[in-house]
């Protein structure tokens, strides 16, 4: 039973993480029908900034500021940062090529995953950075925290799913109680009829980016508070949150949280009960099942073609 | 009122309908687009002077004359070069031309992403390691071994592009990215599968079995350790097989279909096209290709290691085929060519390669701009501007000039008065000036006129520093970002490659 309920913390944590990255692909692909293959290296770059704000602030070990502010200031560090990427990746990789055929976007997201990627081991190295968290506040965010039954819940955990929650109704809220939010799910829906409503489209496109690589850029920071992070990470990370969009249905953001935590409980269980080994290879069998027969996912809607 | 018959006089032929019925004279049928709204636009491009003349000619080569000097060309590189490293590297290449053929049936003609390619070309290397080494005592003889894996490779494209028949576009390059990693998980972990050794996990299959072909061992090392250049022949013998298979394959129905699928699948399907045959048929070329590369480039090798076939590698292979132009052969074998050099060059940081870069940014203003006087205004400024920039430095502080310069080269020995190289370089100096530079060269593209080239001109100056200081002392990273960055500048400026026919949207 304690197995079973650290199994699931840690399932928690790791699904919350992949929840935000799947936000970004999902809003970006529900108005542009865009693959965004850099996505993964925008958390990456994400988890950089931060660590790079955080040696500015002092480091870990001797902070200036006291340490909620710390992490608040990382946090929102890697979002301004990532949001500006985002809207830079947008602006010259995909903007030029929004009429081109559906094949050639995808192989410049290529090139820009691949380009940033290699910009960060060149400019900091392939190596690990770790934040070391566990240095913060003397161990506090590892020491403190509640009990279930056995298992400790250290405060580092709650802060990470409570964070991740908290920017996923922030999310839920302008999505869908602003006009631009608003204007944002009618583009989504059918991008000529609302261009003809008088929605600005590239507006609405840009708005897209900033959210999704803000989230990434906060999945990046909350993902670096418990483990290492290094330039190559962002591959496998894009490749998690593209899968628990797809499980949850590309283009719908509760599916996107659905699918996230879906993911990460299927890892953390693998992990605990199977083998570690393998446990990258059953995320892909999922996929691979859900695409062949459920490719709209549990909360989105089947594509209609109409021509 | 004039006679209806002057204005609509039937008799006289219609402005530009000989040159129409010249352009359609010998064309092969090319789907998706108009042939004559097409040609218009490349008539009026159409250079004069002698430079035309030429061009024009040059057309005119049959496509197997052209195989036969650049085959012939390579043929010769052993007779030119005794270094057995340029020999490898010629072998490296035709390797990297195959590839890019075998990737050219998926991306160009058939339109689709496939992004596990590599692991098609690792079910090769596999397969041959598997059938031609003591790990199961397989010994086949090297001419049954060849199709074998040929056809093993086609198979499992065949399979991989099953998902295909349900899923389009965007899925199905997940599908395959994911097949990749599946490939690379079991190849990393095929030491325990079920407690039984498979692979060797990430050790590696080694002492395959070298080519033997009619009781001839085709050795992979000369007596004296260096590269034996049998193996280029035999990689310039399948290279010269496949080209010519996949040229006729190309103007056959199958290869008229693709395009018609790759133009509009919608519209392919209404015509009767059995869409999803042509898809998997596709994929099937493609991997069997792959596999087929597989088979030689792992035999010289003598071992195969799951690190062979990477994410780097694929990335390698689709620049290849993007910038060489994706659906044209002939512009796939240059990108690879192309690629492929720089690549090498790029291993490490010595000599040729510092020049590398001047003579790259000369190429590129000079098709820019063409002899102009901006050209001039270009090259003077920038010339004049890093003398100044550097005079200035080295009063201000003279450690700031006084960096290492291997100025071997005429080249390299002229950067070397020009250019700002501190002998040390403060720790912030490499994150800001690089993404300066990245900045700068995108707002480059946003400007016109004069405005463009007064910022063009620090903008040169800016990336020669990050070449010479951040770039140039880690080659190893340089080499992939110069890939990411041809990616996206071939999609965004020119999306047919360097000899891929532009598309023209007919609506």
């Amino acid at each position: 039973m304690d197995t079973f309920i650290q199994l699931t913390l840690n399932g928690l944590t790791l699904g919350s993480v992949y929840a935000l990255i799947a936000l970004g692909y999902s809003l970006v692909y529900g108005i542009l029908k865009l693959l965004n293959f850099a996505h993964g290296d925008v958390f990456m770059v994400g988890s950089f900034i931060g660590f790079g704000v955080l040696q500015l602030l002092g480091g870990s070990t001797d902070p200036v500021v006291p340490i909620w502010l710390l992490l608040v200031a990382i946090t929102l560090a890697a979002m301004a940062g990532c949001a500006v990427l985002g809207v830079a990746i947008e602006r010259f990789a995909y903007r030029p090529l929004r009429d081109a055929p559906r094949i050639a976007p995808l192989i410049s997201a290529l090139g820009v995953s691949f380009f940033l990627a290699y910009s960060m081991q060149l400019l900091f190295g392939a190596e690990q950075r770790d934040y070391d968290a566990f240095s913060m506040d003397d161990g506090a965010l590892f020491f403190k925290g509640f009990d279930i039954g056995n298992v400790r819940v250290p405060l580092l955990r709650i802060i990470i799913i409570v964070a991740a929650f908290v920017l996923m109704a922030l999310l839920w809220v302008l999505a869908t109680r602003t006009r631009t939010g608003k204007a944002m799910q009618a583009t989504s829906y059918d991008r000529e009829a609302a261009a003809m409503m008088g929605i600005d489209i590239d507006r609405v496109i840009v708005f897209a980016f900033v959210l999704g690589s803000a989230l990434a850029g906060a999945a990046g920071v909350l993902f670096a508070l418990r483990a290492p992070t290094f330039p190559s990470i962002g591959f496998l990370a894009g490749l998690k949150g593209f899968t628990a969009a797809v499980i949850g249905g590309i283009g719908s953001i509760p599916g996107a949280m659905a699918g996230g935590l879906i993911l990460g409980f299927a890892e953390a269980y693998t992990q605990g009960y199977i083998s570690t080994k393998w446990s990258d290879l059953l995320v892909f069998v999922i996929l691979i099942l859900f695409m062949l027969f459920r490719p709209q996912g549990l909360l989105g809607k089947a594509d209609i073609r109409k021509v | 009122m004039p006679n209806p018959t002057d204005w609509d006089d039937l008799s006289q032929p219609l402005e530009g309908a000989a040159e129409a019925s010249a352009a359609e004279g010998e064309t092969s049928p090319a789907v998706g687009r108009d042939e004559w709204v097409a040609r218009h636009g490349e008539r009026r491009a159409r250079r004069g002077g002698v430079l035309g003349t030429v061009e024009q000619r040059l057309q005119v080569v049959p496509w197997w004359a052209w195989l036969t000097l650049f085959v012939g060309i390579i043929c010769l590189v052993p007779v030119g070069f005794e270094s057995g490293y340029v020999r490898r590297v010629a072998f490296d290449t035709v390797v990297f031309m195959l590839l890019a053929l075998g990737l050219n049936v998926v991306v160009g003609w058939g339109g689709l992403l496939d992004l596990g390619y590599v692991a098609f070309f690792g079910v090769g290397a596999y397969a041959y390691a598997l059938l031609s080494s003591d790990q199961y005592d397989i010994h086949l003889p090297t001419l049954l071994v060849v199709p074998v894996v040929a056809i093993i490779g086609g198979i499992v494209g065949f399979l991989v592009g099953l998902p295909s028949r349900r899923l389009s576009g965007d899925y199905l390059a997940i599908v395959t990215l994911f097949f990749f990693q599946v490939f690379l998980t079991f190849t990393n972990n095929g030491d325990d599968v079920f407690g039984h050794s498979l692979t060797n996990g990430p050790n590696g299959i080694l002492n395959l079995d070298q080519f033997e072909i009619f009781g001839w061992t085709l050795e992979r090392a000369t007596p004296d350790g260096l590269f034996n250049i049998v193996y280029l022949y035999v990689a310039l013998v399948v290279f010269t097989l496949v080209y010519v298979a996949l040229h006729l394959l190309n103007d056959s129905r199958t290869g008229r279909a693709w395009r018609s699928l790759r133009e509009d699948p919608l519209a392919a399907e209404l015509m009767g096209m059995p869409v999803n045959r042509l898809k998997l048929m596709a994929f099937a070329f493609g991997a069997s290709v792959a596999a087929l590369t597989g088979t030689f480039a792992t035999a010289l090798n003598g071992s195969v290691f799951p690190q062979n076939f990477e994410f780097p590698l694929l990335i390698t292979v689709y620049t290849m085929v993007i910038l060489g132009g994706a659906g044209s052969q002939a512009g796939v074998v240059l990108g690879a060519v192309l690629i492929s050099v720089v690549l090498e060059m790029l291993r490490d940081a010595g000599g040729d390669v510092r020049a590398l870069f001047y003579v790259v940014i000369l190429l590129t203003l000079t098709a820019f701009f063409r002899a102009s006087t901006k050209l001039a205004v270009v090259l003077g400024g920038t010339i004049v501007f890093g003398l100044l920039a550097r005079f200035v430095a080295g009063e201000i502080d003279s450690s700031w000039t006084a960096g290492p310069v291997d100025d071997t080269g005429r080249i390299a020995a002229w950067a070397s008065d020009w250019v700002i190289v501190p002998d040390h370089l403060a720790g912030w100096v490499a994150p800001v000036t690089y993404v300066g530079l990245i900045a700068l060269a995108l707002t480059l593209t946003l400007l016109q006129g004069w405005v463009r080239i007064a910022v063009l001109v620090p903008t040169l100056y800016l990336a020669a520093f990050v070449w010479e200081n951040v770039m140039l002392p880690h080659p190893e990273s340089a080499r992939y970002i110069v890939l990411g960055a041809i990616l996206v500048a071939t999609m965004v400026a020119r999306p047919q490659g360097l000899l891929g026919e532009k598309r023209v949207e007919i609506v």
